[in-house]
């Protein structure tokens, strides 16, 4: 991977784009938390990671933006993205453990990335290598404990080259992260760690290349993005049961043509 | 074994891709291993399913990571991410639990791993080490730290006779001959019965054989045991586990699917996570009728 020049409206409408006509050729849900989360992904692969970086995506029921931008990056293609969610595919409901070099590691159950990022930040650091980690976990995921300990271990170790982005959709399961657990929004509960927040607005390309270039100031960085779930798409914007339905035909050329017309 | 286990780690530090982590323990045990390895010492603190990814994230880059905690906060609370994180990617991190089986003994259940290995062993590319004696630990830190398989090192507590020439290590040994059943038994249970054994008139005294790795694909069995239990009246196997996912149904299915026939199969084994009341390791074997005098109850009904 090397840093490109900046995305035009058009890249981010065109995978938009992509992801739902994969995900509609392959039946597969989970495309509201996969809107949400598309356009930091589309700037971290395009114009932040360098070879020697690792992204590691902690919600891993994102897989589906991630493998469109890394198709973006032109590290997967057309025939690849055909495949996915199908027989003898790599391209899984959830990152593959082996097969596509940029994927570190299988995620999908919540709660591991954090971790995982960590200790290759900290395994890094130990080698005084010229490398960073980019993390991109969900909001409800902060429900997890051991998203937690992972932020305390990188706040301890000072992890200034760990970044984590968190997809603050505010939705999850079975409702709100609010009405869930009570902990929205998640930047109020954080501001007592030793790390840089940002809150920021995670649809905006010029918002989030402004928050990964800022120096963090040799702490973890936190980069809040307040999104919204089904983005781009109005009538999955916001609703809940985009976490899980499938487009039916109608709905998918609608889709489709709402984003051509903008 | 934690002395022994220091040691064997300080000269082996030498490594500089070599890293351990603490899951906040080793208290009057570890100092000289943290003295040794400065940074690469790395108390990951009470947080013990961070430590595990951490761990697989830190084995990833080539580094070569020991992680540490008594044995049910090593396995037990960090389970899925021994499996997702270190095992789905097949990487060789090496766990250490301290205080096998009851060797937590008074402390309580909480504290016992008595289904560890089975637990484990159903995980893909893992390998278990039991060492049997005190001394068995600077060979299984070696082959431990050599493996290109994840490791789970099950450390308990040394027992032999005094006086006793411990022979070198191997994963089978065979401690004790005569005209009686075959015993084998993991880990240092069978150093627990020697003596027993050694007091035995020569025509009824046992084969007993330790094994010290598991599974048995990793680890087969030798010729001589196998001759042995092909010609034997009996075979007792005894292990401080379950007997679901222990290693008296692995040896059981292995026989029955090599058509090696026992007249008669007897399983000594860890009978309960929690008895009526609580006890030492030696008072919880004897709950289970582990102990030497059990085991030796058993056999000679046969």
């Amino acid at each position: 991977m090397t840093p490109g020049t900046e995305l035009l409206a058009s890249d981010f409408a065109n995978a938009r784009k992509r992801l739902l006509q994969m995900h509609f050729e392959s039946g597969v849900g989970h495309i509201g938390g996969n809107l949400s989360a598309l356009d930091a992904m589309l700037v971290v692969f395009r114009e932040y990671l360098r070879e020697q970086d690792n992204f590691i995506l902690s919600k891993g029921h994102s897989a589906g933006a991630l493998y469109i931008a890394l198709w973006s990056a032109g590290l997967l293609q057309e025939d690849d993205l055909k495949l996915f969610h199908k027989d003898n595919t790599l391209l899984a409901g959830h990152p593959p453990a082996s097969g596509i070099s940029q994927i570190r590691f299988a995620t999908g159950s919540l709660g591991h990335g954090m971790s995982l990022s960590a200790g290759t930040a900290l395994g890094f650091k130990l080698k005084r290598a010229d490398a960073r980690v980019v993390c991109l976990t969900s909001d409800g995921e902060w429900q997890e404990g051991s998203t937690w300990e992972a932020l305390v271990f990188a706040c301890h170790h000072r992890l200034s080259n760990l970044t984590v982005l968190v997809d603050h959709n505010n939705l999850q399961g079975l409702g709100s992260t609010n009405e869930v657990a009570s902990m929205s929004p998640l930047w109020d509960r954080l501001r007592g760690f030793d790390v840089d927040i940002q809150v920021i607005d995670g649809h905006s390309p010029d918002a989030i290349r402004s928050a990964l270039a800022r120096a963090s100031e040799g702490r973890v960085r936190l980069i809040m993005l307040r999104t919204v779930k089904g983005h781009g798409v109005s009538f999955m914007e916001s609703r809940m049961e985009w976490h899980y339905l499938p487009l039916k035909e109608e709905q998918y050329r609608a889709a489709i043509e709402e984003i051509s017309s903008r | 074994m934690r002395q022994q286990l220091c040691d064997a780690l300080v000269a082996r530090c030498l490594r500089p891709e070599m890293l351990f982590l603490t899951g906040d323990l080793g208290f009057m045990a570890l100092e000289p291993l943290q003295r040794a390895m400065d940074a690469r010492f790395i108390n990951a603190g009470v947080a013990e399913q961070n430590m595990i990814s951490v761990a697989a994230a830190l084995a990833s880059q080539g580094f070569e990571v020991w992680a540490y905690s008594i044995a049910p906060f090593c396995y037990a609370r960090p389970f899925e991410q021994i499996r997702n994180d270190i095992t789905f990617h097949n990487l060789p991190v090496k766990l250490i639990g301290n205080g096998g089986g009851y060797a937590y003994g008074v402390m309580g259940p909480t504290h016992h791993a008595i289904e560890d290995y089975g637990v484990l062993l159903c995980l893909p590319n893992m390998s278990v080490y039991v060492p049997v004696f005190d001394e068995d630990i600077a060979s299984v830190v070696e082959r431990v730290g050599a493996s290109e398989r994840t490791a789970y090192l099950r450390l308990g507590r040394g027992e032999h006779p005094k006086n006793y020439t411990v022979p070198a290590y191997a994963p089978w040994r065979q401690l004790t001959s005569g005209g009686g059943p075959v015993v084998v038994a993991v880990g240092p249970l069978a150093g627990s019965y020697i003596e027993i054994c050694q007091g035995l008139p020569e025509e009824r005294r046992p084969k007993l054989w330790a094994v010290a790795e598991l599974p048995i694909e990793q680890n087969p069995l030798p010729e001589a045991l196998l001759s042995q239990i092909a010609h034997t009246s009996a075979l007792c196997v005894a292990e401080e586990h379950v007997a679901r996912g222990g290693f008296g149904s692995e040896l059981a299915l292995h026989l029955v699917e090599h058509n090696i026939q026992v007249r008669r199969f007897r399983h000594l084994y860890a009978r309960a996570h929690r008895f009526d009341r609580y006890g030492s390791q030696t008072f919880l074997r004897q709950c289970s009728k582990l102990d030497a005098d059990s085991m030796r109850d058993a056999i000679v009904e046969d």
